[in-house]
Order: C-alpha cells, then sequence, then structure tokens
C-alpha cells in the first residue's frame, strides 16, 4: 500500500536520473552545446532572459540546455538563480534614444527621420517549411550598408512639438522593485510596467489580443518599434561620475493611441509603453497594449470592466512561475484534504436520502 | 560552483523575513506582506513554509517535514533533502524530538510543546479570497473588521446543505479579531491550533506571512445553533487501533475494499511499536 505517494528519496533520486537520460536523448546524436543554442535559438534565449529578468545569453542558454527547451522550466532556473546574487546597486536609466538601432519601424508615417529599417525580421517571409535547413545549408552573407550617424530620434517627439501627443513627463523617484518588496496595489505605472515586461508573453498578448477585440479597445498605433544595443551606465561613487558597465539589447515598443479627451484631459494622443529585453517585438508590442489599458483611471477613461483594464487580475496573472508553480501544485498529494471532502459529501448524501425517503413515504 | 548561504537564502532577505514574522507574532493572525523570493522549488510546493524555516532555523535545531501528516511523502522528503544540505540541520521523523517542524496540511497528533515552532505551508492565504477575488478588497475588509460576507457564506451553507460545507481550510477567529485562514488543514485539526508551541504560516507566492503566538485564541467559525464540530472517518486507526487519530483512506482491492489508517505516520509507528 502507499505505493503512489510514498516513493521517498530512492523514487525522487531514479527519476532525476531518467530526467538526465531523457534530456540527453539518443546519444548517437552530438550533444547540443550552450554556445550553438545561444547563437541559433536566440528567440528562445531571449525569452528567457526577458522573463528572467536576467540579461545573460549564456546562463539562458544553459537553462534552456537543461530545461529540456522548456521555456517556463529554463526561465524558472534563471529567476531562481537570480534572487541568489548579490546587489551591488542600480544602473542609470538607460537611455534607447541613443540606441544601435538593428530594426526600427514606425507604423503611423511613411518615412520619418532615422528612416524604416525593417532588420532581421520574420514579418514578410512565407511559412513556407525549408526543407533545405533540414539539410544544413550554408547561408550566403547579407548584403550591408553602413551605419546611419548619429542618434534616430523617436517618432513621438515629433508629434510632442506639436503637443498632439500626452507628455511623458520624467520622474526623478527611484521606481519600486516587485523583486524586493511585496506587490501592493493599486501599483504605479512603473510598477505595472516591471511587472509586464517579466509577464509571460502569452498572457500578456492575449490580454492585448482581448482589447484589440473590443475588451477596452484603445486604438493602438504602433508608433515606433525598435530594437538594438544600449549602454548601461552606473555611477560609482568612488569615481563620482557614470561609466559605462555594458550593454544589453532591448526592444522599445511606443503605441500613439486615440483619445476623444475625457473630464480632465483634452484630445490629444495617449501612450502605451514597452520595453523587453532582446530581440522580443511580440511581447514589446502586445506591453505596450496592455499598459495602455490600465491607464485608464490616470486619464479620466470609463472603466468598461474588461479584464485588460483589471490591474488586480493582469498583475497577479501575468507571471508564470508563479502561475505553473501554483497550477502544478496540484500535482502533489491532496489525499488529508480530499478525505474530509469525501466525509462530508458521504454525510450530505446520507441525510438528502433520507430526506428524499421521507419525502417520498408522506407523499403515499 | 558558489557555495550557498547558512540555509539558502542571504542574511539580508531572512532578516526581512524575520521582521515579517515578528510583526505577524504581534498582530496575531493579520496577513504581513513580505518580499518573497524566488526559490529553487515552484511556487506552491512550499516556497512560503521553506522561506519562514529557512529564517528561523539555527544550527542547532532539529528538523521535521511532513505533508498529509506523513514524514516519506515525496514533498516532504524533497524539502527535508532541501534543508539537510543547505543548513546541515538535523532532522527527525519523530514530532518530540523536533524544534522546527514544516507542515503542509496536518497538524501533527502528538501535542505540541513550548519551543517547538510549526511551520505551516499556505496556498491562499486570504480567507475570503473565494468570496471576494480582490486584494484591495478583502484588505479593506479586515481593517474594518468586516466579516458580514463570511457569516452569510457559512449561513448559505447551511439552508443550503444543513451544514458548514468547508471540511477543510475551515476559517477562524483569532483573538477576537483577524478571520483566519488555517491553510488546508482538515476541520478536525482546528481545535488543536490553540497549543503552546509558535505557529508561523507562510505563503510565498501570495507574498504574506502570519503567526499564532502560544495559547492564542483560535475559534472555528460557527453560529449558536450549529456549532463547530472537528469530523473524522468514523472508525479506528486498522494498523495501531488510535481512536483519535485523523484517518486517511487507502484503496486496498480492486472490489474497493477500504482501509483506514492515521495520517499521521510518527504517531501510528509509535502506537504500533509501544503495541509490540
Amino acid at each position: 500500500m502507499y505505493v503512489a505517494v510514498k516513493g521517498g528519496e530512492r523514487a525522487i533520486d531514479n527519476a532525476h536520473a531518467w530526467l538526465a537520460e531523457e534530456r540527453r536523448g539518443d546519444t548517437g546524436v552530438a550533444e547540443l552545446t550552450v554556445p550553438q543554442i545561444r547563437e541559433q535559438l536566440g528567440l528562445a534565449v531571449n525569452r528567457v532572459m526577458a522573463e528572467g529578468s536576467l540579461f545573460d545569453p549564456d546562463l539562458a542558454a544553459l537553462a534552456i540546455k537543461q530545461a529540456r527547451g522548456d521555456l517556463i522550466e529554463a526561465i524558472f532556473l534563471i529567476r531562481a538563480y537570480r534572487t541568489t546574487l548579490p546587489r551591488f546597486g542600480s544602473s542609470l536609466p538607460i537611455e534607447t534614444a541613443h540606441m544601435a538601432c538593428d530594426r526600427r519601424i514606425s507604423a503611423t508615417f511613411k518615412d520619418l527621420p532615422g528612416g524604416q529599417v525593417l532588420g532581421p525580421t520574420f514579418d514578410y517571409t512565407h511559412r513556407l517549411l525549408d526543407f533545405k535547413l533540414a539539410a544544413e545549408g550554408q547561408v550566403p552573407p547579407a548584403p550591408v550598408a553602413e551605419a546611419p550617424a548619429g542618434d534616430v530620434p523617436h517618432v513621438t517627439s515629433f508629434l510632442n512639438r506639436e503637443g498632439l501627443i500626452e507628455e511623458a513627463v520624467p520622474e526623478d523617484r527611484i521606481p519600486p522593485d516587485l523583486t524586493r518588496e511585496p506587490m501592493e496595489l493599486p501599483a504605479d505605472r512603473a510598477l505595472r510596467l516591471q511587472s509586464l515586461t517579466r509577464g509571460d508573453e502569452g498572457f500578456v498578448l492575449g490580454m492585448a489580443y482581448s482589447t484589440q477585440r473590443g475588451y477596452a479597445r484603445n486604438h493602438a498605433f504602433v508608433g515606433e518599434l525598435r530594437i538594438g544595443a544600449v549602454a548601461v551606465e552606473m555611477e560609482i561613487p568612488e569615481l563620482g561620475f557614470a561609466i559605462e558597465i555594458g550593454e544589453v539589447i532591448v526592444t522599445e515598443c511606443e503605441t500613439v493611441n486615440q483619445f476623444k479627451g475625457s473630464k480632465t484631459e483634452p484630445p490629444q494622443f495617449t501612450r502605451g509603453y514597452g520595453l523587453v529585453f532582446g530581440q522580443t517585438e511580440r511581447k514589446a508590442i502586445s506591453m505596450a497594449l496592455v499598459d495602455r489599458a490600465l491607464r485608464w483611471k490616470e486619464l479620466g477613461e470609463d472603466d468598461e470592466g474588461a479584464p485588460a483594464q483589471d490591474e488586480a487580475f493582469v498583475l497577479y496573472h501575468c507571471d508564470n512561475i508563479q502561475a505553473t508553480g501554483f497550477l502544478e501544485h496540484i500535482k502533489l498529494p491532496h489525499y488529508v484534504d480530499f478525505q474530509s471532502e469525501l466525509e462530508l459529501v458521504r454525510k450530505l448524501r446520507r441525510e438528502a436520502g433520507a430526506a428524499f425517503a421521507a419525502m417520498q413515504e408522506a407523499a403515499e | 560552483m558558489q557555495e550557498y548561504n547558512f540555509a539558502y537564502l542571504d542574511e539580508q532577505t531572512k532578516r526581512m523575513i524575520r521582521r515579517a514574522i515578528l510583526k505577524g507574532l504581534a498582530i496575531p493572525g493579520y496577513q504581513v506582506p513580505f518580499a518573497s523570493r524566488e526559490m529553487p522549488m515552484p511556487y506552491g510546493w512550499g516556497t512560503g513554509g521553506v522561506q519562514v524555516s529557512a529564517a528561523v532555523l539555527t544550527p542547532d535545531d532539529t528538523m521535521k517535514v511532513i505533508d498529509q501528516g506523513a514524514d516519506d511523502t515525496t514533498n516532504a522528503v524533497s524539502i527535508r533533502k532541501f534543508f539537510e544540505r543547505t543548513a546541515g540541520v538535523a532532522t527527525t521523523t519523530v514530532t518530540g524530538e523536533a524544534t522546527v517542524i514544516q507542515t503542509r496540511h496536518r497538524i501533527p497528533e502528538e501535542p505540541l510543546k513550548e519551543g517547538q515552532i510549526l511551520v505551516y505551508q499556505v496556498p491562499i492565504p486570504e480567507p475570503m479570497r473565494f468570496l471576494e477575488p480582490r486584494e484591495t478588497e478583502t484588505r479593506k475588509m479586515h481593517a474594518l473588521e468586516e466579516y458580514g460576507l463570511m457569516h452569510v457564506k457559512l449561513y448559505e451553507d447551511i439552508s443550503r446543505h444543513g451544514h458548514i460545507a468547508t471540511a477543510y481550510a475551515y476559517p477562524v477567529k483569532v483573538e477576537g479579531r483577524y478571520v483566519m485562514d488555517p491553510s488546508p488543514i482538515p476541520k478536525f485539526d482546528n481545535p488543536k491550533l490553540e497549543m503552546a508551541a509558535i505557529q508561523l504560516f507562510g505563503a510565498g507566492r501570495e507574498q504574506r506571512i502570519y503567526a499564532l503566538p502560544p495559547h492564542t485564541k483560535a475559534v472555528s467559525l460557527d453560529f449558536e445553533d450549529h456549532p463547530f464540530e472537528a469530523s473524522k472517518a468514523d472508525h479506528p486507526c486498522g494498523l495501531c487501533g488510535a481512536q483519535d487519530s485523523y484517518l486517511d483512506e487507502v484503496i486496498v482491492d480492486d472490489e474497493g475494499g477500504r482501509l483506514f489508517v492515521c495520517s499521521d505516520t510518527d504517531y501510528c509507528t509509535h502506537r504500533q511499536e509501544a503495541a509490540r
């Protein structure tokens, strides 16, 4: 008896050994290396870095290898590692205006200073399986152009000059950090954005999509989407000035949203904002749409009761590590609680049966 | 590979958790928000309990871990191993020998003593969560001591079923103030909540810690004409013959034959040994 639950130590060890064997797969096939994953599964690496909240392509690639390609499991590995790292300080805010853009597009203007740069995108590929890839075809080098000199200006800055779009006023306040402080609602925008940027891509996408289909529709245009490397600078107290400590690749999306005005605000365009580690544009666009939907209160819009407007709903459920842990915990034994339910249901059925019999007797 | 700190968490984090624990002890039954960390086991698998245990453990402690009352269920084994590895503390299955007991879903049958700490793993700390999903609302309700919703729910149970249809995670009122979820222990265990040991409740995913200091009053909610009743299967244990312990029902054959045995494995083993 007790076979199912009382496996104990040996069962766990054996399960782990089997798992390791399954992870490796057929030993007749060459083993994947971490650099291969980092270089050839770059978008998976990006997602793990984004939702793991740690920019380290090598560790993310290792996590993907260890997790057998299960990205949520890989994100979990990264999160659990990240939380043990000492924190030396915080960087200065990154300047996306100085980004070395690999990709930069705007859907609101045909052409604009800095140009439309498609970059390495799937956008206009035909989704036909490329059987040549199965034969490990060599890739011919892509044509190279001169990088434009100077910064690429933000699209919203053009609209700003006319006062057509709301000001995004910089704040000096240090933003809250939900990895160090318990999340308390109502959350300010900075906290919402932090939660969204590490939120599950699928969840945030679904929320964003629901706004497009009419659950708190906010008429978003992609004002600008840019992907590229930005410098990370940190002020070193001993030096008294900021130095560059590294570079991260980020995707930034600014949406321009129609706004007819409210009791407190004049008609003008409003903004949604998305910023995510790596080339992760589906997530960045989704994030911007959800950010905009969550801003209904500060813009004086109506609460339509849509899920994407509901801060508690979105922020409490977008974290896939919390969600998957709690969801999967129902695999753990619950037989004590189930036993107490069994007793209760049996008792209620007994009484209901007796009451029914008494009723029939009375009728006869 | 870098060595981990004693009991895995860094000292800064432990201090933060200890502050939350002290606040919880000072306001029994009040849910204290704390900045829960990602642990190397999934949320929902005891991360709250593990963080609380990590914060209270000292190298001299002896630890016991149970799940469903049993020391040898897989998750209990896994958590015990975690502390053996990261804290190097002594472990035991004997309730009386443990100084820190981490539990999921049960209170041990043997009465706990002064000097012991019982750490609960809590999935949903908010007793009114399934009546009101919004945290902002439930916090307000606690602040205003507005528990009408809870009583209405219990009343509706009685009018519909003739009984309060809550069999586990049965809410209690702590020292006449906060309504508290005792975690999903069967209501059979509720009377044991008033004990000599310190009880700490950790909810990792929900980022809450709460506590019952020793000998704190914890009254199961009920009505005068429908008093609370701690129920269990109406059998003696099939192995040790105990009449007073909570029982698991084990299916023993294809005909649906059943055996009732103590869910507290340590309690059952000791009784069997004593009988021999």
